[in-house]
């Protein structure tokens, strides 16, 4: 917890983004987390991916549940709409919002408690229905919130502060979120903001359910010798499957990246991914090579990272459902609500 | 690059921007937190512990600390640092008398000082504690030097003057007044054990145009006039008046005419504004009391009719710069002639010493100054030394100041037989955790966002009144408490250790100004370019830290935008920064390094 204010100066030669915003204007208040939470660098990139990205702060929807981490949104863009929810519903509020107004940018920020025990089930549906938000699961290990306890995802061996080995096989988000259809699977590290910008950012302009699990050492509880959520321990057992760059639509293509070792992916908006190096044997956009390559490097004891699989094909919960174009917020009261005689012709027809 | 050793006391005292600027190294940052925890004696006896007047620089001091201030580059206008002291000064309690004792047993050694203004005033202050017996000659019949003769009672009142002066002559200064020192060689032929000169530059400049001769009687002297009006010989002046020059003597010579009758006064300038040498707060004084400042106007020639002076020729110029040499050069478009009842000269001062003959070691450069080593203040001639403006020419009051603190170490080691080079105290550093509890520090570290706070001046008819009326009122209690929150105490400073970090990134999370950066290290030309915030001003440092335990990259920090608040330690989960007062321990004669706060 910090008392003061965060000064109300900033560096006069860092610039304004396309709407003449500050990246201190993407800023919210000041975070309560413990002093070197993950969770609060997970913030600081989030600010500057919507910075970066020029999105006007009053079309972001910030949504959670219960956590440390789920305490976060009210950490960023303080002129955002926001909902804070009960512990793991946060995908089912996240589903209504955006069925009801699919036109605004939604950022879901959980932890791996709230999404892997309590909310697993929703969590799942949500990226069955491929509802189009970046779904960011913070992820320490534990319930920081409450202290501590092993959450779903512990590594099987990973000692608690206490010295008590994990027993339990971990539930592992990235493989659920493969196996379940997400159609953007991706894993970053609070500790590299350089690999995570990007991630923040393409995962904000992807189309359809975006899901970004990101290492989040619980400084408190879970940052101990013999944890495997740590900083150390991600530093040492961490590896970038593929380096990627995010390439807004309408900026230059930069030729300093060698020719031949890359492939650019086209998003539905015209910006671009590029994953640099790729492995020879492996294709972003196929489910079962990520998915083999992500279980192989795993198998190795290595935390990877990077983002591992990519459907650029651009569809969501709205087009599956082939709702209207303009969001249902958006129309008249009687386009909405037709009228009782309608609603009388429409009951005849199932008669 | 190297890791920064902030254990060399240059480092962090570059951070304090203000004292690094202050020519005599005042604390300033503590005197400023005193005042606002309403510690004003203790802040009074600080300042001087450095810069020896407070209530005097308090009013005149030409501010190098300000224009250096942190706070400019922040909100754009620096710290009131100046008009602070004064605060000090004005609130402290007269009855506290802190200054150290005279030994009644003198040490034997006996030095004589040739004129008494700050320079010769600030060797006796640090050599009378010590039991050296000092023997001040003046010309004149007041001890104060241009301070008292030179700078206006509505600038500086006489009762602050001379309270500041006594303390130091009743340490037992002897003092010869109406003394004129004509000849070197026979004060040496006394026996002094060392001589200090502090003669300052006497001399005003001339500007021989024709028709100087002829109409001498209404043709002054900028500093000659000055002292005339202050000894009450001069307490008059036409109505229309042009004052030659457009420096801080200038604005004197403008606003004291103002005072004795002149009611049309012009300052007349060879070139325009970026050009001017007087200070920014001084021409605004002189604006606001409907002086005109007239641009690009160069004297040609004095105008006489009947033998008397009437007005003034000038021609009229723009300036561009001379490809060839470099040199800004006139083209004259036109002349004008100005009608006046009084020129006043206020283009510059020189040096004069007629009376060192210059046979007696003491070896002249070739403008004809006395050599003067930089550091010792010593002429070529063993037991001479020079400061103040004396030295090498016209600077201001805490110059003077400062190089009276040098000569006394110097005159201090020469006379007990040390070296005045490798025997000279070096300055030295105490740092203490300025932390008090999770989120309590020893000082207001919240960013206050006030705007520089505007001095009061007495209402412009009152003010012409009588010359010695004080036209600045000083800060009421409101202003003092909104300014001095205004500090960003930069001597508290940012303290980082390398291997307690775990490269969280907390740090450079909450930093409001971008300052820190953890990256792989490089040349500081590389680093400079990759930092979260581009690191243009090359004038701060970089801090650059050992490598980083987890990744071997490296902390960089950028001094430049820093405002102290703290956070960055606040934020740390492993105490890798804290949040240390800085501390400047400054060497006064005869001691080791001293830390000014123990007052
Ligand atoms: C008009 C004017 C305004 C100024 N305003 C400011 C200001 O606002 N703030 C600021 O910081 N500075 C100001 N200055 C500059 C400042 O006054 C000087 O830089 C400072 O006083 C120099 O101190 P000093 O000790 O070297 O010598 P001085 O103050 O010049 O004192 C020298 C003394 O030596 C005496 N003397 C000279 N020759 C002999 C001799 N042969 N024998 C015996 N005695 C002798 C002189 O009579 C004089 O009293 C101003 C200067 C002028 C001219
Ligand atoms: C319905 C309900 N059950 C249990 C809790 C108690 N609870 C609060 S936070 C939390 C777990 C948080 O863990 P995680 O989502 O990993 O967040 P973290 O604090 O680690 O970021 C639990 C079980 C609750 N608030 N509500
Ligand atoms: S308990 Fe853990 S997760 Fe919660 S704020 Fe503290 S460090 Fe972060
Ligand atoms: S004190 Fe720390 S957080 Fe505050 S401006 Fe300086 S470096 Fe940044
Ligand atoms: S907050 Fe402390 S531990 Fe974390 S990166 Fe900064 S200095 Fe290192
Ligand atoms: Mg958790």
């Amino acid at each position: 917890m910090t008392y003061i204010a965060k000064p109300a100066v900033r560096h006069p030669g860092l610039g304004a983004n396309d709407l003449g915003l500050h990246m201190r204007d993407y800023e919210g208040t000041i975070s309560t987390l413990c002093a070197g939470c993950g969770h609060d660098s997970v913030t600081a990139a989030v600010i500057q991916a919507f910075y970066e990205l020029s999105i006007p702060p009053h079309r972001i929807a910030k949504m959670s549940g219960i956590g440390c981490s789920a305490k976060t949104p009210a950490y960023f863009v303080n002129e955002a709409h926001g909902f804070n929810g009960v512990h793991g519903r946060m995908p089912a509020l996240a589903t209504g919002a955006n069925a009801a107004n699919k036109d605004l940018h939604y950022i879901g920020i959980s932890g791996d408690g709230d999404s892997l025990s309590i909310g697993l089930g929703q969590f799942c549906h949500a990226i069955r229905r491929n509802v189009n938000i970046l779904y960011v699961l913070e992820n320490n290990g534990v319930y920081g919130l409450t202290k501590g306890q092993f959450s779903a995802c512990a590594d099987v061996g990973s000692r608690s502060k206490r010295g008590v080995p994990n027993k339990s096989e971990p539930i592992d988000p990235v493989a659920l979120a493969l196996t379940l259809g997400a159609t953007f699977v991706a894993r970053g590290f609070s500790g590299d903001k350089q690999q995570l910008l990007p991630l923040l950012k393409a995962g904000l302009m992807h189309k359809g359910f975006a899901f970004l699990d990101v290492i989040s050492p619980c400084v408190t509880f879970n940052d101990h010798v013999g944890s495997t959520k740590s900083y150390l321990y991600t530093r040492h057992h961490g590896h970038e499957l593929v380096p990627v760059d995010f390439v807004p639509i309408r900026s230059e293509i930069s030729a300093s990246y060698e020719k031949g070792s890359r492939t650019s992916i086209t998003m539905h908006d015209g910006s671009m991914v590029r994953f640099r190096k790729v492995p020879e044997d492996y294709d972003p956009t196929d489910r079962l090579s990520a998915y083999e390559h992500y279980r192989s490097l795993q198998n190795r004891g290595e935390v990877v990272t990077g983002l591992l699989y990519l459907d650029p094909g651009g569809e969501d919960m709205h087009d599956d459902n082939a709702t209207t174009p303009t969001p249902l917020a958006e129309l008249s009261h009687e386009d909405l609500c037709p009228g009782s005689e309608q609603m009388d012709a429409l009951m005849e027809e199932f008669r | 690059m190297q890791p920064t050793d902030v254990s060399n006391p240059d480092y962090y005292h570059k951070v304090v921007d203000c004292q690094w600027g202050c020519p005599a190294h005042t604390n300033v940052p503590e005197y400023i937190r005193l005042i606002a925890n309403g510690r004003y004696t203790d802040s009074f006896w600080l300042n001087r512990s450095s810069n020896v007047f407070p209530g005097i620089l308090g009013r005149t001091c030409d501010r190098p600390c300000e224009p250096a201030c942190r706070r400019t580059r922040v909100d754009g206008k620096p710290v009131a640092i100046c008009r602070l002291k004064r605060v000090a000064a004005d609130l402290r309690d007269p009855t506290d008398n802190r200054l150290p004792e005279i030994p009644v047993v003198k040490n034997g050694k006996h030095i004589a000082l040739v004129g008494c203004g700050p320079a010769s005033l600030t060797v006796c202050n640090d050599l009378m504690p010590l039991g050296y017996e000092c023997t001040i000659f003046e010309a004149l019949p007041r001890s104060g030097g241009l301070m008292r003769t030179n700078i206006p009672a509505f600038r500086l009142p006489v009762a602050v003057l001379e309270e500041e002066i006594d303390m130091i002559l009743d340490m037992g200064v002897e003092i010869h007044y109406n003394t004129r020192i004509d000849s070197m060689k026979e004060l040496l032929e006394e026996g002094y054990d060392a001589i200090f000169v502090g003669t300052g530059a006497p001399k005003g400049k001339e500007l021989n145009n024709p028709g100087r001769q002829e109409a001498a009687d209404n043709i002054h002297i900028g500093i000659e006039w000055l002292e005339a009006v202050h000894f009450g010989h001069v307490d008059s002046i036409g109505e229309r008046v042009l004052v030659i020059g457009v420096g801080n003597t200038a604005m004197d010579c403008c606003r004291t005419s103002k005072r004795l009758g002149g009611t049309d006064i012009k300052v007349m300038a060879r070139k325009s504004r970026p050009y001017f040498k007087a200070s920014p707060w001084e021409l605004e004084d002189a604006e606001e009391e409907l002086v005109d400042i007239v641009e690009n106007y160069s004297p040609k020639r004095f105008v006489l009719e009947d033998g008397r002076l009437v007005g003034m020729e000038f021609e009229l110029v723009s300036w561009h710069k001379d490809e060839e040499s470099g040199r800004l050069k006139a083209t004259v478009h036109d002349t004008e002639i100005l009608p006046c009842d009084d020129v006043i000269l206020a283009i510059g001062q020189d040096n004069a010493f007629p009376w060192i003959e210059r046979d007696i070691g003491i070896e002249f450069n070739h403008w004809d100054m006395p050599e003067v080593d930089r550091t010792t203040f010593m002429t070529t001639r063993e037991g001479i030394f020079v400061g103040g403006d004396a030295a090498w020419g016209p600077e201001n009051i805490i110059w003077a100041v400062e190089h009276g603190h040098q000569a006394a170490i110097s005159i201090h080691n020469y006379c007990q037989g040390l070296s005045l080079t490798e025997d000279r105290p070096p300055q030295d550093q105490n740092l203490i955790s300025a932390k008090m509890g999770m989120h309590e520090w020893a000082y207001s570290n919240d960013y206050n966002p006030s705007p520089r706070q505007k001095m009061k001046h007495v209402e412009l008819v009152r003010r012409f009144e009588e010359l010695s009326i004080e036209v600045e009122m000083g800060f009421d209690p409101e202003q003092t408490a909104r300014e001095v929150e205004r500090c960003l105490n930069c001597d508290i400073q940012t303290h980082f250790e390398a291997k307690l970090c775990i490269e969280c990134d907390a740090c450079i999370d909450i930093c409001p100004v971008h300052c820190l950066t953890i990256t792989v290290n490089g040349a500081e030309e590389d680093l400079r370019t990759r930092l979260m915030a581009p690191a243009e001003n090359l004038t701060q440092d970089l801090m650059v830290s050992e490598g980083l335990p987890q990744t071997g990259r490296v902390m960089v920090k950028d001094e430049d935008l820093c405002v102290h608040c703290g956070l960055c330690a606040e934020r740390c989960p492993t105490a890798a920064w804290d949040m240390r007062k800085f501390e400047l321990l400054i060497p006064y004669a005869g001691q080791e390094a001293a830390c000014p706060t123990h007052v």
